[in-house]
């Protein structure tokens, strides 16, 4: 039989309503992309708490987009000084959130969505390993998501530069030079980077451009790439099992449920619960602490001095300690090259899970108590070498010289690493449990 | 095109030529791009000398001056501290300076041209922090007891000394760089120029 067309498929109904889709549909493949995604997307009945955090992750990129686009309005990226001896961006900042209407509202939801991003990611990610979601035949879309986390991470540390406080400036003075620690190329390629010989207006307003333009383009990119690559395997589940081995006579799988209205009228709960702590966070705590912005970046950018305490944002912590641990020159290279190394690594690595993970269980809840130990340890490894992130090197647990913060992070850098390197011995001798045929649900 | 038809040589090696001019005008297209993220040519003319002033610094005392956007202090030295330098070759990465940058005529154990006045760019070689200067001996700056004097760096912990010599098992590679200097008197230097022969 050849296949129909959509003008063939999709026939009025005789409404005006009716008529009008009818017309699209000859043009536009509006209501078969709307069955595809949505009505006729089949998800697995069994989505829990985790599954919340992917939709999450969507609502507050818009949240981004759309405060990033009125922050532009009035944001200056000009390194130059006022009047008053004050740069203009650190200066323009002040201006939305002191003089523009309900500025401190937007810049607050712009720097908190900037934590609740990573938050929201992590726990996605976290969802992924612990269910197995990166296994065959999902590796692409797991990989997809990998490179949509060194886009946010990238987006995330041009965007800190913008502000032109102290942090701002030291940290970005930081990150560009690990670029400097490359062999040969290195020296030429920060100086690329930077666009001058020390961080300055050149690099702010390239930053800027890449932040608000270069940047959230290939994010969009890559999530719809993310969104097909999930809809072409359909979505995992906590039981890790494929529901479309099992369908009834129309081919939809036994255990899976249309995608709408079933979870998007899920999600909307999850969205209520997350603006609720995300706007209880800006309006008693928007500074989260000094975690969501640090003290020193209400200071303006001064390239004569360094505070005397510098730190990346929380999310960036658990890397940055990698990067410290390293301490050693191996080979002809120095211990700065391999730190880059260690930090690069470190997340790149996660997009080999597919192929290291060789347990025949993917779902936590049938694989053995080799993978729960071990993973229990990697999230408790990685929350400390987050913390030590945040601290000055030599930093002593509770004070005491035994507890050294600096040898703890290079025994959990150790660890990270070989939890990975070591997966594919160890994730095929653990003691499975049998894989239900049915998703189990209550 | 279906397996039956072979393609003709002359209408594949056509294809490929288009393809390959083709591609080498898309990688011609991105030479500007990426060549307009230089360093510009008025930030290339910005590196002039800058002249300090030293005749308010007193012995122990150190200034910051600024050169090409980077901090550069001027320390003079105390005898101690000075004496301080030669006792501790074996802590040090590089004691000699054989692979820091530094002038031909500041290549010494005491790293200037004046002994006791040190000029040192405060751009920590491991990622460009500046350190912050812990003058005093001992744990008074909150360094550990056997501190003997010179800097530290707050973003990874090298440690460096009155000649800003670093440390070793730091995560700085090499010492603090010193800058190109000219004495135009005996109070005044010139920072970005040679001193002449």
């Amino acid at each position: 039989m050849a296949t129909q067309s959509a003008y063939e498929k999709y026939k009025s109904d005789g409404s005006l309503l009716g008529n009008l889709l009818e017309w699209a549909d000859a043009r536009f493949p509006l209501t078969s992309t709307w069955k595809a995604h949505l009505s006729e997307y089949y998800a697995p009945k069994n989505f829990n708490f985790w599954y919340y955090f992917g939709s999450l992750a969507i609502l507050v990129l818009v949240i981004q987009i759309v405060t990033g686009i009125f922050l532009a309005m009035h944001y200056k990226p000009d390194a130059s000084l006022n009047a008053d001896g004050l740069p203009v961006a650190f200066a323009s900042v002040s201006y939305i959130m002191n003089d523009v209407d309900w500025g401190w509202l937007i810049r607050y939801m712009h720097s908190t969505g900037a934590s609740a991003f990573f938050v929201v990611v992590y726990l996605h990610m976290f969802r992924g390993m612990i269910y197995g979601s990166y296994r065959k035949p999902r590796e692409l879309l797991w990989i997809f998501g990998i490179v949509i986390f060194l886009c946010l991470m990238a987006e995330a540390f041009m965007g800190y530069l913008l502000p032109w406080g102290q942090m701002s400036y030291w940290g970005a003075q930081v990150i560009v030079n690990l670029f400097s620690a490359i062999p040969i190329i290195g020296d030429p390629l920060s100086l690329w980077i930077r666009g001058d010989f020390v961080i300055g207006d050149a690099t702010l307003n390239r930053f800027f451009a890449f932040h608000v333009v270069a940047i959230p383009i290939i994010l969009l990119g890559l999530v719809v790439a993310h969104v097909l690559a999930l809809h072409e395997t359909g979505s995992s589940n906590p039981d890790g099992i494929e529901i479309d081995k099992l369908k009834d006579e129309k081919g939809v799988p036994l255990d899976g449920i249309p995608f709408h209205p079933y979870y998007t009228v899920k999600d909307i709960v999850g969205v209520a619960v997350f603006l609720m702590i995300f706007f209880a966070i800006i309006c008693f705590a928007p500074e989260g602490g000094g975690y969501f912005l640090e003290y020193n970046n209400f200071f303006p950018a001064d390239p004569m001095k360094t505070p005397a305490h510098i730190a990346p944002v929380w999310y960036f912590t658990p890397f940055y300690s990698m990067l410290r641990a390293m301490v050693w020159n191996f080979f002809w290279l120095d211990a700065k090259f391999w730190g880059v190394v260690a930090m690069g690594a470190g997340v790149v690595i996660l997009a080999f899970l597919p192929w290291l993970d060789r347990s025949p269980a993917h779902s936590i809840r049938y694989r053995g108590p080799v993978f729960k130990t071990l993973l229990t340890i990697f999230v408790i490894g990685f929350l400390i070498l987050g913390y030590l992130g945040t601290k000055v090197p030599g930093y002593k647990f509770f004070g005491i010289n035994f507890l050294d913060g600096d040898i703890i992070a290079q025994i959990f850098t150790a660890y990270y690493f070989l939890f990975f390197l070591t997966m594919p011995i160890w994730s095929k001798m653990d003691q499975c449990k049998p894989v239900p045929e049915r998703v189990t649900w209550k | 095109m279906s397996n039956q038809e072979k393609m003709s040589g002359e209408r594949r090696r056509l294809i490929v030529a288009t393809a390959a001019v083709g591609g080498v005008g898309a990688a011609a297209a991105a030479i500007p791009f990426v060549a307009s993220m230089l360093p510009s040519e008025r930030a290339k003319a910005a590196g002039a000398p800058v002249e300090a002033d030293i005749s308010q610094i007193e012995p122990g005392q150190m200034k910051t001056f600024e050169w090409r956007g980077k901090p550069v202090w001027i320390l003079r030295r105390t005898q101690a501290m000075l004496d301080s330098l030669t006792q501790l070759n074996n802590d040090l990465a590089d004691p000699a300076s054989e692979r820091s940058l530094q002038p031909a005529y500041c290549k010494n154990p005491h790293r200037s041209y004046k002994p006791e006045i040190l000029v040192v760019i405060a751009i920590c070689t491991h990622l460009g922090c500046s350190p912050t200067p812990k003058l005093k001996e001992g744990a008074e700056e909150g360094m550990t007891s056997d501190w003997k004097g010179g800097s530290f760096c707050p973003c990874h912990g090298s440690t460096f000394d009155f000649a800003g010599r670093v440390f070793k098992n730091k995560p700085a590679p090499d010492n603090l760089e010193i800058p190109p200097h000219r004495y135009l008197s005996d109070t005044r230097i010139l920072i970005g120029e040679h001193q002449e022969a």
